[in-house]
């Protein structure tokens, strides 16, 4: 590595409620190819969270592996991170959340990484609604070991080197709004206005919260002819709508025109207030929301905005009953029913 | 006819049905000769099925404790037609086949050197039973009663159990008192009772209990502080995470909220939750899955990133008959080698062998400590003969004064007071043994990216082969501290000076004591070492070294612990001789003193004494 990140900020960085600039929010410099459409989306997750006002300690990410997964390492230092197993990001994401219910989980993951090898760990966090932000950073190939077509690869699209792909592609907000999403969004690696108050939406949502960013490999699938460069995804790109995100405790101020607004309500009372393109376009309506995602794939169109949102999430832990104290922090006395208790139960086994 | 005769040293085998309900009424009689203080060693011989296949549960009763398996059949109870043909020729000369003889049993499957005890089950059931539910149940239960005149069994206590199981049903004690009275009394109007065989009271169970390997390895875990449990449904595991839940509901509600102070997930698969359980861990609470044998390949990768990536992990593996699907539900000692080496790259993992359900709880207890204080994955190798069948077992303790050791876990306040700088990987102590974060912890300091390779002590990102090398090597350095810190192996002399050696670990205990004092009375002198734990320790090492014949017996085709120590101890092969099991039954006694005679009848050289 021949590269220094430079230290240098303006002294007079603007800084949020809890004091820290947005430089607090970085990470390590990127090894990734320049232009690679996965740092801004590292760079949109430092913009959200300096935003949303996120304690990073308070956030644990996880990848697994591939170019997508390097990633964590390039927001947020100031939070424990996991590079776990190819495709095994979900089941660790889990096991994590289960043990510290308090923390906010950032998953990253690629289309490799989540559409092929880690499909079914992916299928089934989601289907559990683990409370996670999920990002796919969705490039329709695999980087890292030089540009084989992926399975969100779309039917005839073809990559630098490649012939066109005879196989359907997987459109994968389609599947996660099937398996039980709580948030789908898709938006774009180049579109910072649409994708940063999506990942602040993301962030306070308490369910599975999927955003699947189309995010062009600029070295081996940014030619003519694929469907995931970042010419053919600005010349198709389809939003659902645009997104004011209000947080919590402040007031929503703007006045919009009836019907071309829709307002969604998060966990912790913040709310997002979705700028509608199509106005027949509902959120809350999963099989409409199923029947567009359809509609626009068939047009050759890429649908991107909150696309789908359900308000009575109700994540894993309240499925499963978990105390409200993160499990982590119980003591023996809290979890030892101790020796007259063993007594008892010998008793009963003579 | 010469029949056997025998006084508290009997193997009665019953012949069922699975799904009839016949578990129930095994588990009473086995249960009564328990508290009539005789040693019992009853097994579930079943097959991978649900309804309608033969199922067979044997019980050893023994006054001497020797509670491995035994051959030789001296009673059969047969109410399975299905298997009743091959039933018969099972049971030894001399012995006894007490079946249904409501139809009349084929002329030419009696046998003369066989005592056939006709029970009218099926008739009784309907003279007496008007629900056809209870019809096929009290069949069980009539040959309980019949047994308990047939063997001498104290029928007030098969009673009291019956009353005691259905205090809170009590219009259930009737019917079922009725039955084994129907069973006492046809047999004592028809047969001599007792028989030949039969059993007395005596005083040798004291303050023991009878449960399964699985129960408590469950108990064991809830005791240590387990709050996450992922695992994904496998033979002959699953009982374990089912003991876990039931015992949570139990032991592990909140008071005042009524939420759980635990979860429990039912993974898709053993990937996953295994995955599940090195974010868990990962992230400071104490979580543990359970598999077998098709579920350790599964893991395999994952238990590799924990090894690396210094993640502690807790694995109960209740083996079973592999390789492949196997033969689920029959017992090996089979993954041996599967779970010491783990994975791709240089892996080892610590291993514990728990031989009784004691040492289930003590050992899933001890998983949780060796775990964190290693930082790496505990696997503790029971199996499906310990994990699913009752044992004799000392009773649970606990210490309440014990405290969880949870290794070395810097808080914020540690942080603070840190004067260098804090490396992740970086061996402070000189034991190889790192100090770790928890997510959370400090707003500033602690935070590091956890991944498998490439990277140096302070967890940053590098290629550098040297650093490789480093961590590597402080890997090995922490090998060498568990071997301080793992379960000893116990150690039993023989009655005077050997240069013989008889190495076994967990089930293989049973037959290899019974099969020592066997061996003594042939004039072999054995010392014994139960292995308890991997890596060996000093005291193994000394035990093999200090032999010039030592076999070890275990229950697998490829001497995977031979083969383990030759590897690990550097001893020449020709030093142990493998006594091996394979068959999916447990090991004999008899089966190990053959095996011990034949190789000094095969290599003329008496090292004996």
């Amino acid at each position: 590595m021949t590269f220094i990140k430079s230290t240098f900020r303006h002294p007079e960085l603007p800084t949020n409620e809890l004091g820290f600039t947005r430089q607090y929010y970085e990470g390590v410099l990127s090894t990734l190819c320049a232009g690679c459409g996965h740092d801004s989306i590292s760079a949109a997750i430092v913009m959200a969270a300096f935003e949303a006002n996120i304690e990073p300690h308070k956030v644990a990410k996880l990848s697994g592996i591939g170019c997508s997964s390097k990633t964590p390492a390039y927001f947020l230092v100031n939070s424990h991170g996991f590079n776990t197993v190819h495709g095994r990001m979900p089941s660790v994401a889990t096991g994590a959340n289960m043990a510290n219910r308090d923390l906010q989980y950032i998953g990253i993951s690629g289309d490799g990484d989540t559409a092929s090898i880690g499909m079914g760990q992916f299928v089934h966090a989601t289907r559990r609604n683990l409370n996670i932000l999920y990002i796919v950073e969705n490039n329709g190939c695999y980087g890292l070991t030089k540009g084989q077509d992926s399975a969100t690869a779309d039917r005839g699209s073809h990559s630098k080197k490649g012939a066109p792909s005879p196989y359907e592609g997987i459109d994968l907000c389609a599947l996660a709004l099937q398996l039980g999403a709580t948030f789908v969004a898709r938006s774009f690696s180049g579109d910072k206005h649409q994708l940063i108050p999506l990942i602040k939406a993301a962030l306070k949502h308490k369910g599975f919260a999927f955003i699947d960013v189309i995010s062009p490999c600029v070295t081996f699938n940014n030619n003519a002819g694929s469907t995931k460069g970042y010419e053919h995804v600005r010349d198709h790109l389809a939003a659902t709508n645009t997104i004011d995100f209000v947080p919590e405790r402040k007031e929503l101020t703007t006045d919009y025109a009836e019907g071309s607004t829709q307002k969604v309500t998060l966990h912790d009372g913040s709310v997002m207030a979705l700028h509608k393109v199509d106005e027949n376009y509902d959120v809350s309506n999963k099989s409409a929301v199923t029947m567009s995602l359809l509609d626009y794939s068939e047009r050759g169109e890429i649908l991107t905005g909150l696309l789908y949102h359900d308000e009575e999430s109700q994540d894993l832990h309240e499925s499963l009953g978990t105390t409200d104290t993160p499990l982590n922090t119980l003591q023996e006395a809290d979890l030892c029913p101790g020796n007259d208790v063993l007594e008892a139960l010998n008793k009963s086994l003579r | 006819m010469n029949n056997v005769t025998a006084v508290n040293d009997l193997v009665i085998r019953f012949a069922n049905v699975n799904g009839t309900g016949s578990a129930s009424a095994n588990d009473l009689f086995a249960k009564s000769l328990f508290r009539m203080g005789l040693p019992v060693s009853p097994k579930n011989i079943f097959p991978s099925n649900i309804q309608g296949l033969p199922t067979w549960y044997e019980v050893r009763v023994n006054d001497k404790g020797y509670l491995g398996r035994r051959l030789n059949v001296d009673m059969m109870v047969s109410v399975n037609p299905q298997s009743m043909e091959k039933d018969i020729k099972d049971v030894r000369a001399g012995g006894y086949f007490v079946y249904d003889n409501t139809k009349p049993l084929a002329q030419s499957w009696f046998r003369d050197d066989v005592t056939f005890i006709g029970l009218p089950l099926t008739r009784l059931c309907l003279e007496n039973y008007a629900d056809p539910r209870q019809q096929q149940l009290f069949k069980n239960i009539i040959y309980v009663g019949a047994l308990s005149a047939l063997l001498d069994i104290e029928f007030d206590v098969i009673t009291d159990i019956i009353k005691e199981k259905f205090a809170s049903k009590e219009k259930l004690i009737p019917p079922n008192i009725l039955a084994l009275e129907l069973g006492r009394d046809f047999a004592k109007a028809n047969y001599t009772c007792p028989s030949t065989l039969r059993v007395e009271r005596r005083d040798m169970i004291g303050d023991k209990v009878l449960i399964d390997g699985n129960s408590a390895t469950a108990l064991g875990a809830v005791y240590a502080g387990a709050t996450v449990a992922a695992w994904y449904p496998i033979t002959p595991s699953t009982s374990c995470v089912d003991a876990f839940g039931a015992y949570c509901k139990q032991y592990r509600e909140d008071g005042e909220s009524g939420k759980n102070n635990y979860a429990i997930v039912q993974a898709e698969d053993e990937l996953a939750a295994i995955g599940m359980v090195v974010g868990a861990m990962w992230n400071g609470a104490r979580a543990f899955t359970a598999t077998s044998g098709p579920g350790i390949s599964l893991m395999s990768e994952f238990l590799g990133l924990a090894y690396y990536a210094e993640v502690p992990v807790v694995l109960f593996n209740i083996q079973r008959t592999g390789p492949s699907t196997g033969m689920p539900t029959r017992t090996q000692q089979s993954d041996v080698m599967a779970c010491a080496y783990a994975s791709h790259g240089d892996t080892k993992h610590v291993l514990l062998f728990p031989s009784t359900p004691k040492e289930c709880f003590d050992m899933a207890a001890e998983s949780f400590d060796l775990a964190e204080q290693l930082q790496t994955p505990v696997i503790m190798l029971s199996d499906l003969d310990l994990g699913m069948n009752d044992w004799v077992s000392e009773p649970f303790e606990w210490d309440d004064q014990r405290e969880y050791k949870r290794g070395k876990v810097l808080s914020a306040e540690q942080l603070d007071d840190l004067t260098e700088r804090w490396g992740r990987y970086n061996d402070t102590d000189g034991d190889g043994i790192p100090w770790r974060t928890l997510p959370g912890t400090h707003p500033t300091k602690g935070s590091y990216f956890t991944r498998g390779a490439s990277r140096d002590e302070y967890a940053v990102y590098t290629e550098d082969s040297a650093a490789y090398k480093r961590n590597v090597d402080r890997l090995a350095l922490k090998w060498e501290t568990a071997k301080t810190l793992v379960v000893e192996a116990e150690f039993t002399p023989a009655a005077s000076n050997t240069r013989v050696g008889l190495m076994y670990f967990g089930t293989t205990e049973n037959a290899a004591i019974e099969a020592a004092d066997r061996l003594t009375a042939d004039d072999v002198l054995v010392d014994l070492c139960r292995i308890r734990s991997f890596p060996f320790t000093a005291a193994v090492e000394e035990f093999v070294s200090e032999h010039d014949l030592v076999f070890v017996a275990e229950q697998n085709r490829d001497a995977q612990m031979r083969t383990l120590l030759i590897n690990e101890l550097e001893v020449p092969p020709q030093q142990l001789a493998a006594v091996l099991n394979y068959d999916g039954m447990p090991i004999t006694a008899g089966n190990i003193c053959e095996q011990v005679h034949e190789y000094f009848a095969t290599n003329e050289k008496s090292a004996a004494g």
